[in-house]
């Protein structure tokens, strides 16, 4: 999603505000795009699993974020950017599920589940999107 | 635009004559707009007497603009007599929904068996409109609206008119899972439509003391009011929505509390009244 506009220092909207407080909340790890694609926020469980703060690494565009992780399929197939569950919860505008292996911060590459949802407003406005992450028992691999 | 509190009182009326200096009528804001507009901030009980005053004084235009739908804010709507004027044109605003249209949910309230009248049979002409959450113009002042937290949807209201700016936020919890001394302002709830402005009038329903039993029940604490009012850089706060049980003797205390939290600008905070005006 790096093609779009992105918007720092925005004022945000309600339903994004309660979302980043119910995920810093959360012990699963959380990540929050807001209505312009742009990475906003993740909590501290997901930056254990990332290996680096949010506030270490800042507001950046989804694609960017998505491609720094290096995302594919298990079976190594490289994913475009419109095919991650949060691009198809933010362009479809519904919510979307995936296996996926992306590589952390720390340079070790994983499988995970991803999953994300579109917050839409009351009359159908997007406010953004939620995408949680989890590892599956199996997971871990050596970096490639 | 010249303003008059005509009821402040948060949760339920609360008459009697331990209310008497602060009133009892719930949450009901006139302000009267230069070009001869009238915007009514909440249909509280304060819009029975409103009604009465405004009878033989309509104003050019007249837009009810509701900030939620609890029944403090909109119970005197049955009792507002230009509601009843045949073919006068009203324009009620309300935060949006989903599943619902803004006049079904009014309609709720205004049918049997909680009031005898049918929204639909009322005389006067209503139109109904999603709070604008983009700018829109109404006579001389531009009114924008942002969904606030709140028990349910709830939106506080930003009147600019002449560059002067008041703000409506009469129920609002910022301090809802955020620490209103660290977090940014940008995710603040209400920071957005409440910064700079001249006048806010904001939630200070409790003592900070009560709180703590208090949250997540919509409202804020008077030190959570000062800490987003002084966020939000307005030059005055008026602390509105009266706990329903504080007494004219206690809401002098929380006064003198809301000061102390201040030193040296005793001056910028004050507590909104019924029968209180002011010019913005």
């Amino acid at each position: 999603m790096g093609e779009l506009l992105g918007t720092p220092g925005s004022p945000r909207s309600l339903p994004l505000i309660l979302a980043r407080e119910l995920a810093s909340n959360l012990a699963t790890p959380m990540f929050l795009l807001d209505a312009g694609g742009m990475l906003v926020f993740y909590n501290d469980a997901a930056a254990l699993l990332l290996g680096k703060p949010f506030a270490e690494l800042g507001e950046i565009p989804s694609g960017e974020f998505g491609e720094s992780l290096e995302l594919s399929t298990p079976d190594g197939e490289p994913i475009r950017k419109r095919d991650t569950p949060s691009a198809v919860a933010f362009y479809q505008r519904h919510p979307s599920h995936m296996t996926v292996m992306a590589t952390m911060y720390n340079g070790l590459r994983r499988e995970y589940e991803a999953t994300a949802y579109p917050l839409l407003g009351a009359t159908g406005e997007m406010h953004g999107v939620v995408a949680v992450f989890w590892e599956p028992e199996h997971g871990e691999h050596s970096a490639s | 635009m010249k303003v008059r509190v005509w009821g402040c009182r948060g949760s339920v009326a609360a008459p009697g004559p331990d209310t008497v200096r602060y009133g009892g009528n719930t949450s009901c804001v006139e302000v009267r707009l230069e070009s001869g507009h009238a915007l009514l901030l909440d249909a509280g009980t304060g819009m029975r007497p409103l009604g009465v005053a405004m009878e033989h004084d309509l104003p050019v235009e007249l837009h009810i603009m509701l900030s939620h739908l609890h029944l403090d804010h909109l119970q005197g709507l049955g009792f507002f007599r230009p509601l009843f004027a045949p073919g006068l044109d009203i324009h009620l605003w309300g935060p949006s929904s989903p599943v619902q249209h803004l006049a079904e949910r009014i309609a709720m309230y205004l049918s049997p068996p909680l009031f005898p009248v049918r929204l639909e049979d009322v005389p006067s002409k209503l139109t109904f409109h999603d709070a604008p959450e983009v700018p829109v113009t109404i006579g001389s002042a531009t009114i924008r609206a942002a969904k606030v937290t709140h028990q349910g949807p709830t939106v506080g209201y930003r009147i600019e008119e002449n560059g002067h700016t008041l703000v409506y936020l009469p129920d609002h919890e910022p301090s809802l899972g955020a620490d209103l001394a660290t977090v940014s302002t940008q995710w603040m709830s209400g920071h957005d439509i409440a910064r700079d402005a001249d006048v806010l009038l904001h939630d200070g329903q409790y003592f900070d003391h009560e709180y703590a039993d208090h949250v997540g029940w919509g409202h804020s604490s008077i030190g959570d009011a000062m800490a987003f009012a002084n966020k939000a850089d307005v030059g005055q706060l008026m602390l509105f929505h009266h706990d329903p049980y504080h007494t004219d003797v206690e809401l002098d205390a929380l006064l003198d509390e809301a000061r102390a939290h201040w030193p040296g600008m005793e001056d910028r905070v004050c507590l909104a009244y019924e029968g209180m005006t002011f010019e913005v």
